[in-house]
């Protein structure tokens, strides 16, 4: 033994320390990997060692390895071994390690939750910390449960440095196991006025983090945290308390009218710049509670502005920043105050950060006014031109496009210049992203604004004409996708065009064919619209179009040579239509008026939303099949036949020497086109949407065309104009009417003289900016019957803290007491489903609770409040000073309102007391003040402590669910007993009963033992063995009108009979003197139907008909109820709640249902509605079991 | 609250990475990358704060040394800076004159000192004399 220990040590020399292993890989920089694979060999072997030093030098270096990004999740058992020695030193590297390589899938944690509740509870108050530290990392559900007590009890700790932990970590039992939340939220708030300011902070910071979260819910703790507020000097806690009110104002406007105040006098005086700007967050966020007009607050939107100005106007990026950040919260209710700072946000454009120009686009955005709208896009404009980095360039132009088109072109009065603009950004070089967006906007406003068209036409004409110079950038980015809004506008409004002819031919030009395929299609289409008016114009000249109609024909092939189909198609279309055309032009008979109303029409713009709010049409059920079904057996061989049918016919119809395409005849073919071109302008998606376009394989056409273009073309097109013109034009026009109205102003009459003073001090108000165009915006159309759902896109996800929502101003109930360690097994029984399925019932009974609680108990809490009023109100920092005097008016007050909204709504009448009481008084008093407060003290602890009693006494017991499979089991007039069956997953020979004892007397009852008789067939489970007639011990006692759940199991080796099962409760019964317990007993008949046994199981109709084809369920029965007026679905509805059975498939008035036993037994029902009454047929492969059931079935169906 | 805490210098290589939410290994190197990637790009002129995921990283450097903090959107970026700063000079004095060797040979004190100042995710202390004191004590424990 001896030797051994010699040698052991002897081994170590040759451990490689951690520096060595540091220094190692350090110096193995080139085979790091090799390296480390070699000390991991060395440390499994040091890991295998006995001596605990050791095997904790090895997992501190394992600790460095999984730093490094090594996996190490192989140790997690030796990590456990280190963690579990009662050296602190080695106690600590095993934390370490468990908190850095544990998650909540570390399958050895389940091992650990003793032990950490031993260092928990340690002497040594430093393996208590190393423990909180380790758990705050590593913590799952089951921990969070299992330790939630443990953790509650150190909160009251002697000393600081653990409380504050405790304190900290309790936020994340909390996240893991919200039912700890209520029973531990006294404890924490009474932290909040803990002695030691370090566990304060902790508990402001948890209390911070909960409420962010569900702020409702500590609303009530508002007058605690203003006292904080103006007494704490810690900045951290201060931030913490003002972001938190900035959660809070917006559910309780008045609470912002109070902070205001403090607040304001905050951001005057702290030099603390986090500080500051937290103050500055929450005014904002006061300021937009406050619904406008109630109350004037410029004073402190001024001067929250002012103070961000300074922090923009800061040499430090991040005030830069945080500025901007800050001024777009403003920005949203006070827009005003931040369009005076312009100019600066402009300057912030050119900042070197990428962030803070981002942040200051954002801020342009919001503050475009009809005024300003072409200054700053002008400004953008200048910056887009000089940006560097495409992504940058691409913000610039999206925010551009976004700040126009905002609220529906809102703030556009000219819309000459914003297709301008438009046009002018299809020119920024090396844009990527953008075409598509582009193209958009500039159909959009073509279509929707009326009386653009014209200028949109003749616009786009030119820009056609010009392709070339956009398509010379053609393979650096995607402005060639405004050809396509080009192309559409000039054919859609053609009549604008000035010499579509010209037009044409420039569209049919041979370069044409490198552009992508599906614009080449809307070129195509849009040629024959420009075709039909050009045909039009010519009919007075000698001519006739006949010219046109030729040189078309020429230009026409090449696009017929296209790969894309639709091009080919649309092309070859049009040029058999051409031929015809001609044919009739040379005899003369050619009718131009019948060849264009091929075209007529408007289109419309559709909101984008449309096709989903159809509303369906009454009777027309989608899901329904319209054919059968297809039968399953056949199935593939029907789809190999349809398929090769397919194949057949495709390749008849596509076959070059088919002649089916001849077999139209012309006539034909003009008429399926205009049918098709009708369909077509009916079709909103023709156009509008790029889904209906994806067929077309946009990107296909660029590569395969590639041609290298000479670049040398001039990148400003002459005729096209300049969105400068139009901006000195406006400003021009503006000037002129600004001077109209002056005149107009100087003639108006003095009455409303006031008025107007009002309007003058903003210069001129928006609405006097006249629009240019007299402009129509055609509002999308919505289908008749459609319904305004705003919310459609939201997706619920996953939110921890959904969990936390809880109503914490409700008293507790002893059910919701943690588990305590002792009963550990029984209480994760108590804890699982039953509690959620009672929520509903008992929050309602809370709610009645918690009115009620406030009329009896609001006084003692009340003058607690109150004072904190007072507190406020002092300026000078004595804030103590009036207390006593207030004390009689408060006495007065105290019964009139419930204590929060009292605490809201008196401050105003508040203030006066004390500047009449003046100083004078003051200083006499200040001896006895103290004595007072310290009764006052005490009196507020007495309330406190008061208040988690009165949470004690628990609501009254009925379960309120309508419909509820817990039977009263016994009941006399000190207790009742409702059980449950349930079955256990996966287990054949066991169910669960779960058992509700409620307390009806007034006395204490403890001690309650539960026992039955068993029969051979049926045996209730008792722990450790016990001899079969023990009694089982129930875990818990009962308070007053207190209620809680135990489950008991039971063993059933055949299920097929309904067993009855006698049994006793005896329990201890103590009086109120707490003196005398009697002990009293109960007894009763547990009655276990066969239906305890069936377990709801889906089961798919296929699977269904298998079944019931096979064979196997050959016992019959069936039972018809009579003249009930029970309707079929709350038939089904009763059978799958009370028998647990599930619905297979309903089909009409009939429906199959399924359910197994834990024995695996099939029973199968169908239940048709016949007449006035219903009929049940049921199939088993257990006879006996059927017929028990279907007795069942006959009392539910009678109930 | 703090997500998480991360120092690396400015090859990448960790220096030390304290989770206070629970991610697998692999999201663990993905962050560390990520983290690497966005902050040593940026320069003096930009600001201390990146926008990251749906978080944000407020981050310092100092020598060639990264801290970066990883909090909730919602948080006080200055405040977080001057956590950041707080710790650097709890270091500072608990090293005499930190240097990024000293973290890498004695990395689990720069762990217990993070558990002194953070805890579960919020800063638990913020006085640096306390800290020290604490440090002091659990040191003569060893």
């Amino acid at each position: 033994m001896a030797l051994k220990r010699v040698k052991g040590s002897i081994d170590r020399i040759f451990d490689k320390s951690l520096q060595d292993l540091v220094r190692g890989i350090r110096n193995h920089k080139s085979n790091e990997a090799h390296y480390v694979s070699l000390c991991v060999d060395e440390i499994k072997v040091e890991l295998k060692q006995e001596n605990v030093a050791v095997k904790a030098n090895a997992v501190n270096k394992l600790i460095y390895l999984q730093m490094l990004g090594y996996d190490i999740s192989w140790a997690a058992f030796n990590i456990i071994e280190v963690m579990s020695s009662p050296k602190f030193t080695f106690k600590r590297i095993g934390y370490l390690a468990a908190s850095q390589c544990f998650h909540s899938e570390t399958d050895v944690l389940m091992l650990t939750t003793n032990m950490i509740r031993k260092d928990l509870g340690s002497q040594n108050f430093f393996d208590a910390g190393i423990a909180l530290n380790g758990l705050s990392c590593f913590i799952t559900p089951d921990l969070a449960r299992d330790l939630a007590n443990d953790i509650l009890a150190l909160m009251t700790s002697s000393r600081p440095y653990t409380r504050k932990r405790a304190v900290l970590i309790s936020y994340k039992i909390f996240l893991c196991y919200p039912e700890a939340l209520r029973p531990a939220f006294p404890r924490l708030k009474e932290k909040l006025e803990d002695p030691d300011p370090g566990v304060q902070s902790a508990a402001v910071n948890v209390i911070c983090e909960l409420a962010r979260k569900n702020p409702k819910n500590y609303l009530s703790l508002a007058p605690v945290f203003f006292k904080l507020m103006t007494s704490s000097t810690n900045n951290w806690v201060l931030i913490k308390i003002i972001k938190l009110f900035g959660a809070l104002t917006p559910l309780e406007p008045r609470l912002g009218k109070k902070l205001i105040e403090p607040l304001t006098n905050l951001i005057h005086n702290t030099s603390a710049m986090s500080l500051l700007y937290e103050c500055i967050n929450t005014v904002v966020q006061v300021l937009i509670s406050f619904t406008s007009g109630m109350q004037d607050h410029g004073s402190s939107i001024q001067l929250c502005v002012q103070k961000l100005r300074i922090l923009i106007e800061d040499s430090d990026q991040n005030l830069k920043y945080l500025g901007l950040l800050a001024m777009s919260r403003i920005l949203k209710t006070h827009p005003k105050a931040v369009q005076a700072h312009k100019d600066l946000i402009l300057q912030c454009l050119d900042d070197k950060d990428e962030s803070i120009r981002l942040r200051a686009l954002d801020l342009l955005f919001g503050m475009v006014s009809k005024k300003n709208l072409m200054e700053i896009v002008k400004k953008l404009m200048i910056h887009v031109a000089k940006a560097d980095g495409s992504q940058y360039r691409d913000e610039l132009i999206s925010k551009i496009i976004e700040i126009c088109c905002q609220n529906n072109f809102q703030y556009i009065t000219n819309f000459e210049w914003y297709i301008s603009v438009l046009i002018e950004l299809t020119r920024i070089d090396g844009s990527s992203s953008h075409g598509g967006l582009i193209s958009s906007q500039i159909l959009d406003v073509a279509i929707r604004v009326k009386s653009i068209r014209q200028f949109a036409a003749h616009q786009m004409a030119t820009l056609l004409e010009n392709a070339h110079a956009l398509m010379s950038q053609l393979h650096r980015n995607g402005m060639e996708e405004v050809l396509y809004a080009a192309a559409y506008i000039c054919g859609e409004f053609a009549q604008f065009v000035e010499s579509p002819d010209c037009l044409i031919h420039a569209m049919v030009r041979p370069r044409a064919t490198t552009l992508p395929s599906h614009i080449q299609g809307v070129y195509l289409h849009n040629i024959m619209k420009l075709y039909a008016v050009a045909l039009k114009r010519a009919e007075d000249t000698d001519d006739k179009g006949v010219g046109l109609t030729q040189s078309l024909q020429e230009k026409l092939p090449i696009f017929i040579q296209s790969s894309n189909l639709e091009v080919q198609e649309r092309a070859s279309c049009i040029l058999t239509l051409l031929k015809y055309i001609e044919k009739l032009q040379n005899k003369g008979l050619f009718e131009v008026d019948e060849f264009s109303c091929l075209f007529k029409g408007e289109l419309n713009p559709v909101a984008p939303k449309a096709q989903r709010k159809v509303p369906v049409p009454e009777g027309l059920d989608l899901d329904a099949w319209i054919n059968d079904p297809p039968s399953s057996s056949e199935d593939e061989d029907a789809k190999e036949e349809q398929k090769m049918e397919y194949e057949r016919s495709y390749n008849d119809f596509y076959s070059p020497t088919s002649e089916k395409r001849r077999e139209y005849s012309q006539e034909e073919l003009n008429k399926l086109r205009e049918e098709r071109m009708v369909e077509q302008a009916n079709n909103p998606n023709y156009l509008m949407s790029k889904k209906a376009e994806g067929y077309m394989n946009p990107d296909e056409e660029s590569e395969a065309g590639s041609i290298n273009l000479d670049i040398s073309v001039p990148l400003h097109v002459p005729g096209l104009p300049s969105s400068d013109r139009y901006f000195k034009m406006e400003q021009d026009r503006r000037r002129r009417q600004r001077a109209e109205r002056v005149v107009k102003k100087k003639k108006a009459k003095r009455g409303k003289h006031g008025r107007k003073r009002e309007e003058q001090e903003e210069p001129e108000e928006e609405e006097d900016i006249a629009p240019v165009h007299a402009v129509e915006i055609v509002n999308e159309e919505m289908p008749e019957g459609a319904v305004k759902t705003d919310s459609e896109d939201e997706n619920p996800s996953f939110d921890p803290h959904k969990a936390l929502d809880i109503d914490l101003d409700s008293p507790l109930t002893a059910s919701e007491a943690l588990p305590k360690p002792k009963h550990r097994e029984s209480a994760k029984l108590i804890i699982q489903e039953p509690e959620k399925k009672e929520k509903p019932s008992k929050k309602k009974k809370h709610k009645k609770e918690k009115k009620h609680k406030k009329k009896h108990h609001s006084a003692p809490v009340e003058s607690l409040l109150v004072d904190e009023v007072d507190v406020d109100r002092t300026v000078n920092g004595h804030q103590h000073q009036h207390v006593d005097q207030q004390d009689a008016v408060q006495v007065k007050k105290e019964k009139k309102e419930d204590d929060l909204s009292f605490w809201l709504n008196d401050s105003s009448e508040k203030v006066e007391e004390p500047v009449v009481n003046g100083v004078a008084v003051e200083d006499d008093k200040a001896t006895q003040k103290s004595s007072k407060e310290k009764k006052r003290n005490k009196k507020a602890k007495k309330s406190k402590r008061k208040s988690p009693e009165v949470g004690e006494t628990p609501p009254p017991s009925e379960p309120q669910i309508q419909m509820s499979r817990y039977t009263v089991l016994a009941e006399n007039k000190d207790m009742r007993i409702e059980f449950e069956t349930r079955c256990i997953p996966r287990q054949e020979k066991k169910i669960t009963v779960s058992c509700v004892f409620s307390n009806l007397s007034s006395s204490f009852i403890k001690t309650i033992e539960f026992n039955v008789l068993d029969t051979l067939n049926t045996r209730l489970i008792r722990d450790g063995g016990n001899l079969s007639h023990d009694a089982v011990q129930i875990p818990f006692s009962l308070p007053p009108s207190a209620r809680n759940e135990c489950q008991l199991e039971f063993t059933a080796s055949s299920v097929t009979m309904p067993q009855r099962l006698k049994g006793t409760i005896t329990y201890m019964v103590q009086d109120d003197t707490k003196q005398h317990t009697n002990q009293e007993k109960l007894d009763f008949k547990l009655h276990l139907p066969c239906s305890a046994y069936l377990m709801s199981t889906p089961l798919s109709s296929d699977r269904f008909t298998k079944l019931l084809s096979s064979g196997e369920v050959t016992d019959k029965a069936s039972y018809q109820f009579n003249n009930t007026d029970m309707s079929l679905e709350s038939m089904l509805q009763k059978l799958c709640f009370y028998i647990k059975f599930a619905v297979v498939e309903q089909i009409g008035n009939s429906a199959s249902l399924y359910s197994s036993s834990i024995q695996k037994h099939h029973v199968c029902l169908l239940v048709k509605s016949v007449g006035n009454g219903i009929s049940i047929d049921g199939k088993s492969d257990n006879s006996s079991l059927l017929s028990n059931i279907m007795d069942e079935v006959k009392m539910v169906g009678k109930t | 609250m703090i997500r998480f805490i991360l120092i690396q210098n400015r090859a990448g290589k960790t220096r030390l990475a304290k989770w206070y939410m629970q991610f697998d290994d692999d999201e663990k190197q993905k962050l560390i990358e990520e983290v690497h990637a966005v902050v040593t790009v940026r320069d003096a002129k930009h600001t201390n704060f990146v926008e990251f995921r749906n978080f944000k990283i407020v981050y310092r450097r100092y020598a060639g040394l990264y801290f970066c903090i990883c909090v909730d959107v919602s948080d006080n970026n200055l405040a977080c800076l001057e956590a950041i700063h707080n710790f650097v000079e709890v270091l500072n004095e608990y090293f005499h004159n930190v240097c990024e060797l000293d973290l890498v040979f004695n990395f689990y004190k720069v762990y217990t000192v993070v558990d002194e100042m953070f805890l579960a995710g919020e800063i638990r202390e913020t006085s640096q004399t306390k800290v020290i004191q604490q440090l002091l004590m659990l040191q003569n424990l060893e």
